[in-house]
């Protein structure tokens, strides 16, 4: 015991020596937080739309005040033709074309109905798609206003009542605003950076430089020297997990709904899981570089595939199946299930389970591997 | 009981045999050097001995304890100091030498009389890291924190390596303080000049002992008288020599010719005889006495005519 205080003692002196290393740990987790909800944004504004009237009515010129009006679009230009609307988009200017036909009014007030054209720009899929979806939603508002003010009186007065109207309600998240999904999931991440890849980079730093060897010719054992590096990565994670937490209260006003105690012990064991990881790879890995390259890889499949950007149940089987793997994907899960949504252990306790689950196999395995090896 | 016991110690890399059937003792408080070339098989050896490499075959044992069963007691007796320095670069002199001292669950102060000459050479350097230290002073470094613990044995791994001609007679100077203090000290070196210095040596290549004696017993066991010869033209006088069938072998040895005749011909004269066959300008030809890579060549190629004659 006398001998792990010791290492631990050394391994605290070394993290707080090393500044940048440091930095990174502390600023990095706060400057994430900060930026990232505010820049990674699925929300769609400015869409530039090209808007060429061959109308010009006053119906077409209501059209494109109530879609300048939106907030979404952004009227670029207003050119003659669509061939001149498609040199907008040729040149990135622009994201969609709405063209207006010539006797747009007329039609539509004689005939009841107007087709009008649409043309996006699908290099940004994400953004024309949606874009597309909001113009679609403002021609319907529009269309259901010309429905009262000017058709409805004409004929005969039995048609709407008939309707199905949807209004939906969004549930723990009522404005649906992005970064209550985001800022909980980032957090997450940072815990598995912190854990899985700095506790990885560091065993096999004392790999590269020698010093393990050192080290061995000692009377320490391997799980004075283990347990010496674990804990040390436990304490910063949990650290940077708290100031993450206060970073997502101060600037988001997001405070976790559901009991604290139980959003930490899923953080203490999520912790130990993700260390037991970085064991792992350090077992593997004989260069800073290798681990590093191996932390990346697991890093991208645990970005894509635990649902922090992506919901994992749009995903296919096969994929769906991954991301039951990644401890990751449970922790993200949860985080957002306390934070938002106020669950108790109740709710998440099978959570619980397959993170223990995790946290005991991926140890065993780095354990076994780490005896193997030396 | 010898302080290092080898028999039979064999281990390969893959096809690659790093370390051949290799047995040898070290006594009690001997200064113990390994000589060969890089790649020889010294370093495998060491790392057999201090507990960091399983051997393939063969047993050994340190102040009596099997290496790999009973590591832990080896590891509480021995100091082991890398060829490459490997303590943490950013630690303080003394944070390092704490550090270990600590692991080995003792302090600096108890053991202080033994690194002192060593340890004051550093001492005004205690606050700085160890990575911002010069070489010499890393070194240093290293042996004391080797020494920290009053290792009964010290494994060095050469530490004369890349080190100045001064350093490098100073560290020789320090080891025979140590050896003093009764510890047993086994070294590695590939300079042939040290190893005049060691009490006993074993010469290594390819992962075979060729011989464990003391120096001056290798020395005196080279079976031919060996003349030095020097001319104008060496080179020519070297490919001369190798074609003449009287000469048994020649080497170039800095500005000289080592060379030995077939037969056991002790005067200049019959090399100066053969020398002038050639028409060699500015002959200077001169009876030594061999040296330790003398023996180490000598050594190397009956080792290499016996492979050969065995059908390898």
């Amino acid at each position: 015991m006398k001998v792990l205080r010791f290492i631990l003692q050394k391994e605290f002196r070394q993290i707080f020596r090393d500044k940048t290393i440091l930095a990174m740990m502390f600023a990095m987790p706060i400057i994430q937080l900060i930026i990232l909800p505010l820049a990674a944004n699925f929300e769609v504004k400015n869409v530039n739309v090209v808007y060429v009237d061959h109308d010009h009515s006053s119906y077409s010129q209501k059209l494109i005040n109530k879609i300048g009006s939106s907030g979404y679009f952004q009227i670029v230009a207003t050119p003659s033709s669509y061939l001149k609307g498609l040199e907008f988009i040729e040149k990135g200017e622009a994201d969609l074309i709405l063209e207006i036909p010539s006797g747009f009014e007329r039609n539509l007030v004689r005939e009841g109905s107007q087709k009008v054209n649409i043309a996006a720009d699908a290099i940004n899929g994400t953004k024309s798609n949606i874009g597309y979806a909001y113009l679609n939603v403002v021609l319907a508002d529009f269309n259901r206003d010309l429905d009262i003010q000017f058709k409805l009186p004409k004929q005969a007065p039995t048609l709407s009542s008939s309707l199905i109207t949807i209004s939906s309600t969004n549930w723990y998240n009522p404005r649906a605003e992005y970064k209550y999904y985001m800022v909980p999931g980032i957090l997450v991440l940072l815990l598995t950076l912190i854990g899985g890849f700095i506790t990885a980079l560091n065993i096999v730093r004392e790999k590269e430089i020698g010093t393990i060897e050192q080290i061995n010719v000692t009377p320490i054992q391997k799980w004075q020297f283990i347990l010496g590096k674990l804990i040390p990565f436990w304490i910063v994670g949990m650290i940077v997990f708290t100031v993450g937490l206060t970073v997502m209260y101060l600037v988001y006003g997001i405070f976790p709904k559901g009991s604290l105690a139980v959003l930490y012990l899923f953080a203490a064991i999520y912790l130990i899981a993700l260390l037991g990881m970085g064991l792992l790879i350090s077992t593997f890995a004989d260069t800073q570089l290798q681990a590093m390259f191996i932390a990346f890889f697991f890093m991208m499949i645990f970005m894509l595939m635990s649902g922090f950007f992506t919901s994992t149940d749009s995903m296919p089987d096969w994929a769906r199946a991954i991301s039951e793997f990644t401890p990751v994907t449970h922790f993200i899960k949860v985080v957002r299930l306390i934070v938002l949504k106020g669950s108790g252990m109740k709710e998440v306790g099978k959570e619980l389970l397959y993170l223990i689950i995790f946290a005991i196999v991926l140890n065993a395995l780095a354990i076994y591997n780490y005896r193997k090896t030396s | 009981m010898p302080a290092v016991k080898l028999r039979n110690i064999t281990k390969k890399y893959g096809d690659f045999v790093a370390v051949d059937d290799v047995s040898f003792d070290v006594r009690k408080g001997e200064l113990f050097g390994l000589i060969g070339p890089d790649g020889a098989g010294k370093t495998s050896i060491f790392r057999i001995l201090t507990t960091l490499l399983l051997a393939e075959g063969g047993t050994a044992t340190v102040e009596g304890h099997d290496v790999v069963k009973e590591f832990q007691q080896i590891r509480n007796k021995v100091g082991y100091m890398p060829g490459k320095f490997s303590l943490y670069q950013d630690l303080t002199v003394k944070e390092n030498l704490n550090f270990f001292a600590t692991i080995f669950g003792t302090t600096i102060d108890e053991n202080y009389d033994l690194i002192k000459d060593i340890y004051d050479q550093i001492k005004p350097f205690n606050d700085r890291r160890a990575g911002k230290l010069s070489g010499g002073m890393k070194q240093k470094l290293a042996l004391c924190c080797a020494l920290i613990h009053k290792p009964e044995i010290l494994f060095l791994d050469e530490p004369t390596t890349g080190v100045d001609v001064v350093s490098r007679s100073e560290f020789w100077q320090m080891l025979a303080k140590l050896k003093e203090q009764n510890i047993t000290i086994v070294v590695s070196t590939p300079y042939m000049d040290e190893a005049k210095l060691c009490d006993r040596i074993a010469l290594m290549q390819n992962g075979k002992i060729m011989s464990v004696d003391e120096p001056k017993n290798i020395i005196s066991s080279f079976p031919k008288p060996l003349f030095a010869a020097k001319a104008k033209n060496i080179y020519k006088l070297l490919k001369d020599f190798r074609t003449d069938k009287e000469i048994e072998s020649c080497d170039a040895f800095g500005e000289f010719i080592h060379v030995t005749l077939v037969s056991d011909e002790k005067e200049e004269s019959k090399v100066v005889a053969i020398a002038q066959k050639y028409q060699t300008e500015d002959l200077e030809i001169k009876r030594i006495e061999p040296t330790i890579e003398d023996s180490f060549i000598r050594l190397m190629r009956e080792q290499k005519s016996k492979e050969v004659s065995n059908g390898k």
